[in-house]
C-alpha cells in the first residue's frame, strides 16, 4: 500500500492512463494519485479531458493504456455498476436523473446499490430477524419499538433504511422540501444538489462530482462550497472538476491541471496558480483572469 | 369550434372529475378502501351468476352466443397475459413482440406431461415401466410449466438483452414464431395434430367431474380469476420495491443507472423471466380449460393482439392492461352479430385509442410522461 507524503493512505491511483478514439487522443499518458480524505480539483480549458478522465475511472470507457487503481485493486474495464459497488460514485455535467421520479425516488435507486433483495425477497419477504437495537438510530419510536421486538424481512428492512438514508440525504443537501416532487420538475440548483444525494446514498469512498457549480450565482457557489466541505467533513474523499477558479482555490487540498489531455500541472492551489504553464494554458494573462 | 377543442374540452372535463374522484380516494379511512377494494372482487366474483342485475352484459342472452363464464375465463386468461406482458413492456421497458411464444410453452409443458395421448407421456411410461394410466398431475405440471418458461425467458434474453429497441423485438418475434413453428415440426409435440386429453385440476374433462364439469365453467373462470388476483399483488409488490425502482432507472436512462450500481442486465433478465411465468402461467390455464392445442393456437396474430392489450390499455399501469384485455377479449363476443367485422372494428378501435388517448386508456402517469419526454427529444433533434 503506498502512502502519500503527510502518511494518508491512497485511495485512487491513475497510473499513465492514454485514452484514443481513432486518432483522436483524449487522454495522454495522465497520471495521479488521490489520498483518503482529500479534495481533489481536477481543472483545465474545455475539452481539456476532465469528463473523460471521469468517464475511464467510472467504467464507461475503457483505457487504451494505463490503468486505474482503486483501494488496491484494478478498476480500469470493469463494468460500472461494479465499479460503484466499489466505491466510486459520481454526478454528471449535464445533470443525469431520473426525470419522471420524484426526488426521494431517486436517492433510493441510489441507497438500492446496497442493498440486497431481489425478486424473491420482495416477493416472499424472506429471509426475516429480528433488528438489534443499535441497528436503529432512533431508538425510542414506536417503530423501532415495533422492529425489534417482532419479525421483520430483509425487504421490508432495506425498505425502510432505503428511504430514511435518502430522506437524511436530501435534508443534507438541503432540499428535503421538495423530497416528492418529480426530478424534471425541480429548479436547477435542487437537481444538481439531487445529483449528489443520489452519488452520495450508494455508500461511496470516493465521489466525484462533475462541475457542480455549473450554471450557479455568486450565492449559490458559496453555498455549494460549504456542502462540498461538509460532504469531506463526513469522511468522503472528493475528486471535484470545476471551471470557476475561485472555487477551486477556495475548496481543494490540491489541484491537478490537464490541457489537451496530458497533465501539465499539480501540486497546492497556490503553487498551481502560481505555475507558469498553468497561467498560460489556463487562467490566460494576469490581467485578464482578474 | 373545431373538433379538436371539443374533444380537449371534454379531456379537462374528464380530468376534473377524474382529479375529484380520486381526491376522495385518498381521504379515505384505510378500512374504507379495504371495504371497497372487498366489494370490487366480490362484483368480480359475483359476475358469472344469473342473479346479477346487469344482464345486458352477458353474452349469451342472444342464440349462438358464447357461454358467458367461459368469455369470462378468456378474459381473465388475457388479463393475466396482459399483466405479463406490461412486465416486460410497462415495467422494464422492453418490447416483446414473440410473448406468445410462452404462452405456448405453458400450454404445451402442461399438455406434453399431463396428457395421456401426449408422445412424452407415453415414452416416459415405456421407459420407466409406468401403467398406461399414468401421467404427472395436473398439481405438478404448473411449477414445470413455470419453469420451462422462466428458463425459456432467461435463455431467449441472455443474448438479446444487450440489444435495444427495435432491434429486441424484432429478435423476440422470431422466437415466438420458432416456438410454433417446432410445435409444428416435431413428433414430440404430435406436429400438426395437436394434443388432445389435456388434464384441469380433476384429472381430463369427463362427467365424472364434481367440480370443473364440462358444461358450466363458471369455477374455471374462479380459479383463473383467483391466480390473477394473487398475481396482482405479487406484480405490485415487486413493482414498489427495488426491483421496480432498478426497471424504472433502467428505462429512463441505462447508462445513468449502471454508475448509480444498479445491475441493469440482470433486472431486465429478471423481468424475461417473471413476465415469462405469467404467460406461461396463462398458458397452462388456457390449455387446461381447452382440453386440447395445436399449434395454430399460438399465431403470431395472437402475439400481436397481446402487444395491443397492453398499448390500448396503458402500459405499465396494471389496471390499464387488465382493462385492455378484458375489452379486447369481452366485445368481439359480446358483439358476435357483426363477427365478419371483427378485425376491422379491433383494428378501427386500436386507431381510435391511439389518437385520442396515445398513452392507453388508463394510462401511468410516469410512462405517460416519458413517452412525452421522449417525443420532444425526438422534435428537439429534428429541428
Amino acid at each position: 500500500m503506498s502512502e502519500s507524503p503527510n502518511g494518508r493512505r491512497t485511495l485512487l491511483e491513475v497510473d499513465n492512463v492514454t485514452l484514443r478514439f481513432g486518432g483522436v487522443v483524449a487522454l495522454n499518458e495522465v497520471s495521479f494519485n488521490l489520498h483518503e480524505g482529500e479534495i481533489l480539483g481536477l481543472i483545465g480549458p474545455n475539452g481539456a479531458g476532465k469528463t473523460t478522465c471521469f468517464n475511464v475511472m467510472t467504467g464507461v470507457y475503457k483505457p487504451t493504456d494505463g490503468q486505474v487503481r482503486f483501494d488496491d485493486q484494478q478498476i480500469s474495464g470493469k463494468k460500472p455498476f461494479i465499479i460503484n459497488h466499489m466505491g466510486i460514485a459520481r454526478t454528471f455535467q449535464n445533470i443525469r436523473l431520473f426525470p419522471e421520479m420524484t426526488a426521494i425516488e431517486n436517492v433510493m435507486v441510489g441507497a438500492d446499490s446496497r442493498h440486497t433483495t431481489s425478486v424473491m425477497g420482495a416477493l416472499f419477504g424472506l429471509p426475516r430477524y429480528k433488528r438489534r437495537p443499535h441497528e436503529i438510530s432512533d431508538s425510542n419510536s414506536v417503530l423501532a419499538w415495533l422492529q425489534t421486538s417482532f419479525l421483520i424481512s430483509r425487504h421490508k428492512r432495506e425498505e425502510l433504511d432505503g428511504e430514511h438514508k435518502a430522506l437524511e440525504l436530501l435534508r443534507f443537501v438541503g432540499i428535503a422540501d421538495r423530497a416528492n416532487e418529480v426530478a424534471r420538475n425541480l429548479p436547477y440548483g435542487y437537481q444538481r444538489r439531487l445529483e449528489i444525494a443520489r452519488a452520495l446514498a450508494t455508500g461511496p469512498k470516493l465521489i466525484c462530482l462533475d462541475e457542480p457549480a455549473a450554471g450557479f450565482n455568486p450565492a449559490e457557489k458559496a453555498d455549494l462550497l460549504q456542502l462540498i466541505k461538509k460532504i469531506r467533513d463526513r469522511g468522503y474523499t472528493v475528486l471535484l472538476i470545476e471551471h470557476d477558479m475561485r472555487l477551486v482555490m477556495g475548496v481543494t487540498d490540491r489541484i491537478v491541471v490537464l490541457e489537451f489531455g496530458r497533465k501539465i500541472a499539480e501540486g497546492t492551489p497556490d503553487e498551481v496558480s502560481r505555475d507558469p504553464k498553468v497561467i498560460a494554458a489556463y487562467l490566460g494573462v494576469p490581467d485578464e483572469s482578474a | 369550434m373545431t373538433v379538436t377543442d371539443k374533444l380537449e374540452e371534454a379531456d379537462q372535463k374528464r380530468l376534473k372529475i377524474r382529479k375529484k374522484v380520486v381526491d376522495r380516494w385518498r381521504a379515505l379511512k384505510p378500512w374504507q378502501r379495504w371495504l371497497f377494494v372487498a366489494a370490487g372482487v366480490f362484483v368480480l366474483y359475483a359476475l358469472p351468476d344469473n342473479r346479477f342485475p346487469a344482464s345486458f352484459i352477458r353474452t349469451d342472452f342472444s342464440e349462438g352466443g358464447a357461454s358467458w363464464s367461459g368469455v369470462l375465463f378468456l378474459c381473465a386468461v388475457y388479463a393475466l397475459v396482459a399483466i405479463g406482458l406490461n412486465v416486460v413492456i410497462g415495467l422494464a421497458g422492453l418490447l416483446d413482440l414473440g410473448y406468445v411464444g410462452f404462452f405456448a410453452i405453458g400450454a404445451y409443458s402442461v399438455a406434453l406431461f399431463g396428457s395421456l395421448d401426449s408422445p412424452v407421456v407415453k415414452a416416459l411410461q415405456a421407459k420407466f415401466n409406468l401403467g398406461s394410466e399414468w401421467a404427472v398431475a395436473w398439481a405438478i405440471c404448473i411449477p414445470i410449466a413455470i419453469a420451462f418458461t422462466m428458463l425459456s425467458g432467461v435463455l431467449l434474453g441472455w443474448p438479446t438483452l444487450r440489444l435495444r429497441g427495435d432491434y429486441l423485438a424484432i429478435v423476440t418475434m422470431g422466437f415466438g414464431e420458432i416456438i410454433r413453428i417446432i410445435a409444428r415440426n416435431s413428433d414430440f409435440t404430435n406436429a400438426t395434430l395437436g394434443i388432445n386429453n389435456i388434464p384441469g385440476p380433476e384429472g381430463p374433462a369427463s362427467m365424472d367431474n364434481v367440480i370443473f364439469r364440462v358444461i358450466d365453467p363458471t369455477p374455471w373462470y374462479w380459479m383463473a380469476l383467483t391466480v390473477v388476483l394473487l398475481l396482482v399483488v405479487a406484480v405490485r409488490r415487486l413493482e414498489h420495491s427495488r426491483v421496480g425502482r432498478a426497471w424504472a432507472a433502467v428505462r429512463e436512462d441505462e447508462d445513468a443507472a449502471a454508475i448509480m450500481g444498479v445491475h441493469g442486465f440482470r433486472f431486465k433478465l429478471w423481468a424475461f423471466a417473471i413476465g415469462a411465468a405469467l404467460g406461461g402461467m396463462s398458458g397452462v390455464l388456457f390449455a387446461s380449460r381447452q382440453g386440447y392445442i395445436d399449434p395454430s393456437n399460438f399465431s403470431l396474430v395472437l402475439s400481436i393482439t397481446f402487444v395491443a392489450m397492453v398499448v390500448i390499455g396503458g402500459s405499465g399501469n396494471m389496471m390499464g392492461v387488465a382493462l385492455g384485455a378484458v375489452l379486447l377479449t369481452y366485445l368481439p363476443e359480446r358483439f358476435r352479430d357483426f363477427i365478419d367485422w371483427r378485425p376491422f372494428m379491433v383494428g378501427v378501435a386500436l386507431v381510435v385509442v391511439m389518437v385520442l388517448k396515445p398513452t392507453g386508456l388508463i394510462p401511468s402517469r410516469r410512462r405517460a410522461r416519458e413517452l412525452r419526454d421522449r417525443a420532444e427529444e425526438a422534435e428537439a433533434v429534428n429541428v
